[in-house]
Formats: C-alpha cells, structure tokens, sequence
C-alpha cells in the first residue's frame, strides 16, 4: 500500500526533472528535485511505495531516461496514467519502473488517498474500490521482474 | 494495397516485404547519436553491461552540442567523459563546436533518405525531413545498441496529413506544424508516424521539411516523414531512386487517420504558455509586451530562417527594452549568414548573436529568464520551467513572428 500523488495531463520530462540538474552525477543528487516546477510538496513527501496517478500522456517531451530513474529512486512502486508518451514508457521498462495504462482511476481519486496494486491480476483498488489496469506484456513483465533491462540482458549474458 | 513510408523504409532494413505496421521486429540503425548530456551515461551502461567494443565505430556520431561552450564547471566533465569513451572506442565522428546535433546529422549527411538513426534525444525525429526513419531512444538503448548493432521496435501506425495550395506571405512550415500539433493535440500522435505530403510540401524546402518533422515529437509521434525529392536527393548527395532509400509515394497505406489541409487556410501562430498544442494566431496575441526574443534552435535556427528575420530587421532596430537572441543551428550555417550579410544585419539592430548549439532551448545557458518575463522563442518547447523559472511565459513562434516582435516589443504577426 501507498499513497498517491495525482497529476494532470501532459506532464512533460522537464516538469519531472529539469535540464538543469541532468548533469548532477548521481541520480541522489537529482532526484530532490523532482517535479521541482510542478509541484514542491512531493519530495517533501513522498515516501518508498508510493504512486503516481496522472492523466493523458504522462512523460511527454524529452528522452531523457533520469525522468523515470528520479522516480525510482524517490521509490514510486508504479506510475498509473490513461496513457504514456513513448520514450518515457520505453525507458520506464528499461530501468523496471513499472507504467501501468489505467484509464478509470484518474477520476476517482485524488493526492493522498490510499491505494494497493496487483499487477498479475491487472487491478489497482482504491477505498474498496477494484479499477482495472491494462497488464504488462509477459517480456516486458519479464524486464520488470529481473529491476530492468541491464538486469535482464546480465541474466541472458 | 501500397505502404506507408515507414513501412517501406523498416522493410528495407530488415529485408522483408511483409512488415506491416503493428509488426514488432529488429531493426540495424545505419547510424545512432549521441549528445553531450547523456554521452557519460551511454559510456557508463555499455561498460556495466559487460560489451567491450562497439558493434560498428563509424556508424557512431557524438556531438556535443546542448552545453557548449561549458557554463557549469561540472559541463567539462561530460566533454572529458566523451572524449575517453571515442578514444577508448576509435570513434572519429566526433563533433565538439560545430553545431547543433539535429542540424549536423542532415547536413553533414550522417542520416540520409531511407536510413533508421536512433538518437539520445528526443528531437532525433528532425531526420524524417529527409526520409529516414530516426527517432529517440534512452541512454540505457543507446548502450545496448552500441553493444548488439540492434533494437527492436514495433512499427508504427502512420497519420498522413495532405496540405495543398499556396501559403501565404509570412506564413512558414512552422506556423503549419504548430497548427497542426493543436488540432492533434499533444498526445494525437503517440506511437505513430506522420507523413506528410501534397503540393504545399513538394514546395517547401528541405530545411522548411527539418523544421516540421523537428516538432511532430510534440504530438507524441514516433516520427515525422517526408518523401525524398530531387531537393532531398541533392541536399544528401545520393542518387533519387528507391535503392538509395528514396522511396515514391504510393498515396495507398493503410493510415490510421488522414488529415487535409489547404495551405491558405494557414495563419501565423503561437504556442501559448505552457503548452506547446495551446495554439492560437499571432492576431489574437498582439499587444503582449515581451521582455527576449529567441531566434534559433534545431527547429527554426537553419539559414533561411535566419534570412526570414534579416528581412525583417534589416535597416530596423530591436525595441529598446528587448533582448533578441540568435543562435544559428551549425558552424556552416554561421558562415553562410556571414557572407550574405544576414549576421551584419542582426548586429545593426542591435542582437546579440552567439554560437551554434543548443543555447537558450533547453534553458541551461544563453539568456535564461525569470519570473515574470516572456519570451518570444522559435524552438520547440514552451515547457513549464524550460528557460528559467517556472514563471517564465514562452511563446513559440515562427522566426517571422519572433523578429516582427523584436522591432515592435510585443507580439506582432
């Protein structure tokens, strides 16, 4: 169980973590300022097992692969959106943060609210309330499974 | 039925008449980029992931670009960073101040008609101008590319948008892809190609094509596409046939939606704060008095677009309180407005003229701004944050409407 953050639609890679701290050199360093433009409560706090829930197109904009790292780093177990832009999800996959497409959620709830995921079951429950979630694809759950496609391609090697 | 543009530059690669969009297959890039932001990552994952050698040196091209000259102390590392890894490697295709990166791999022929580019940057879609398929990737990707020669994509559902007629004067590509990306909205297109054609396309020059495919990334898309002419045949020196990758337009896909426009029906236009589909024209916007203007970048930084706003300043000067910032997209196109006259034009109306690269775009160098304060930019991304503070107000236009605006002080279409 953790809780949620919810955000709108269009939520680009800058808002998630700008260009200006790309360069720190590690993503610790990086990652107290995320979604610094958007919203300044959330690193104060979010805590290990939280989700964020979002509407259309969450990630949008540029390819850069510290926006999903900050997150999994701040401990975000999922990011729920209605969609993902392409990078963002790919890159997700890749370093095995999990982006679950769950178009009924958004409406329904709201930051702060308690919430659990069951993603082998295609669920996330909110209040009692069961919402269903497209499932990973059995690869991509596979990347997931192993933390990543660096873990994934060692375990192969 | 006939192919979309994607589908026969992916069946080219993969040597297989039967790929259709939806297909999930194995591509080999022809070639891959990588910039100065994300070169020490790539470095990083390859090593970590055991690979030793890169699987093909000279289809490796990296370009620093986003962070020259270096405005951070810690920027030089990423320099150091790249230049180990080329060393390590014997990667020669290094480019350190020429230019922007999206601007180098058309010019300097590195992404020709027909060849799959993956880049470390989201905006690695601008090749489509020429016919290839390039779009962006992640550094971890990126790393295993330059490990395997290879990375699997699905090949996506395309969007052709026909655009026919005659544009009218100081109406550019850049009106019309802005226009476009607010009636598709900033997700329209995710996961597909655009494709663009008709006779309003066939006019427009290669640059004017860099421009358009540059921003359909804003819409979502995977990439954005242009069937090469005897323009793109002699921009990158191949001959004009379909063994080269110049591939004909069939006009018979299997779209996924089919968009027409008349190209009269184009008006100048803005992407308002801070949403780059929140469109809407320039006349609408008049009387907004702004603090900078920004002409540059891998969308609009290319020499026609600097001659656009020559012809506009020349002989004029900036409004007293305006800062006008121009920054040509590569070392060649610098030289080029040198000798016509253009770059003499922008020093007399008072602009202060820096190097090729990426400057004030993405907001780490170059007249950043603050609270308050707006911007008139012909880049692609008015993001919350991108070029200052989160109160910055970023308008993106046309290189027309941005040096219109810079004489008036306000926005002017």
């Amino acid at each position: 169980m953790g809780k949620v953050f919810k955000y709108g639609k269009d939520v680009d890679t800058d808002q998630i973590i700008a260009s200006q701290y790309l360069l720190y050199p590690t993503i610790e360093e990086m990652k107290v300022h995320a979604f610094e433009s958007l919203d300044s409560e959330f690193i104060k706090c979010v805590e290990p097992g939280d989700f964020i829930v979002a509407d259309e197109n969450f990630g949008c904009g540029s390819s850069r692969e510290q926006a999903p790292a900050v997150l999994k780093a701040c401990g975000i177990k999922a990011v729920l959106a209605k969609s993902f832009a392409r990078i963002f999800y790919r890159n997700s996959i890749n370093l095995g943060v999990p982006v679950i497409i769950c178009s009924d959620i958004y409406d329904h709830v709201k930051t702060g609210d308690e919430i659990t995921l069951n993603m082998e079951e295609g669920y996330a429950e909110v209040a009692g309330v069961k919402y269903s979630c497209t499932k990973v694809p059995e690869y991509m759950k596979n990347i997931l499974d192993q933390g990543g496609l660096l873990a994934s391609l060692e375990k192969e090697i | 039925m006939g192919a979309t543009l994607i589908e026969k530059i992916i069946r080219r690669n993969v040597h297989d008449d039967s790929v259709k969009a939806g297909d999930i297959v194995f591509v080999k890039p022809d070639r891959v980029m990588i910039h100065d932001i994300f070169i020490p990552f790539v470095a990083d994952k390859f090593h970590e992931m055991g690979f030793k050698k890169v699987w093909d040196t000279d289809k490796v091209v990296i370009i620093y670009d986003h962070m020259v000259p270096a405005s951070q102390v810690d920027d030089t590392r990423h320099f150091r960073r790249g230049d180990e890894f080329a060393k390590e490697q014997g990667i020669e295709h290094i480019h350190r101040a020429d230019g922007i990166c999206h601007q180098l791999m058309p010019e300097l022929r590195y992404a020709t008609p027909g060849d799959i580019v993956f880049g470390t940057d989201s905006h690695t879609v601008t090749y489509g101008g020429v016919g290839a398929f390039s779009t962006g990737i992640g550094y971890t990707e990126m790393a295993g590319i330059l490990g395997t020669g290879e990375l699997w994509i699905k090949v996506p559902e395309t969007i052709r948008i026909n655009i026919n007629g005659k544009l009218r004067d100081g109406v550019t590509s850049k009106d019309i892809i802005l226009r476009i990306i607010g009636d598709l909205t900033a997700a329209g297109a995710t996961y597909k190609a655009m494709e663009f054609a008709g006779d309003t396309v066939k006019e427009m020059s290669v640059a004017s094509r860099l421009t358009m495919a540059n921003m359909t990334i804003e819409a979502g898309a995977k990439c954005g596409l242009f069937y090469p002419d005897e323009k793109t045949a002699e921009f990158s020196g191949v001959p004009l046939d379909e063994e080269h990758g110049c591939f004909t337009d069939d006009n018979d896909g299997d779209y996924a939606m089919v968009l027409d426009y008349k190209a009269e029906d184009f008006v100048p236009v803005a992407a308002c704060p801070s949403q780059v589909d929140k469109i809407r024209p320039v006349s609408e916007l008049k009387d907004i008095v702004i603090d900078q203007v920004f002409i540059g970048s891998c969308t609009n930084g290319r020499l026609e677009d600097l001659r656009a706003a020559a012809e506009i300043l020349k002989g004029k000067k900036v409004a007293p309180y305006v800062k006008l910032i121009v920054t040509p997209a590569s070392r060649s196109v610098y030289l080029d407005a040198v000798h016509e006259g253009i770059m003499k034009i922008f020093n007399e109306a008072g602009a202060i003229i820096m190097n090729p690269g990426c400057g004030l775009c993405c907001g780490r160098s170059g007249g950043i701004l603050t609270d308050g304060e707006t911007v008139v930019a012909t880049n692609n991304r008015n993001f919350l944050g991108r070029m200052g503070t989160s109160k910055v107000n970023i308008y993106l236009a046309s290189p027309v409407t941005a040096a219109k605006s810079a004489v008036a002080g306000k926005i002017t279409a």
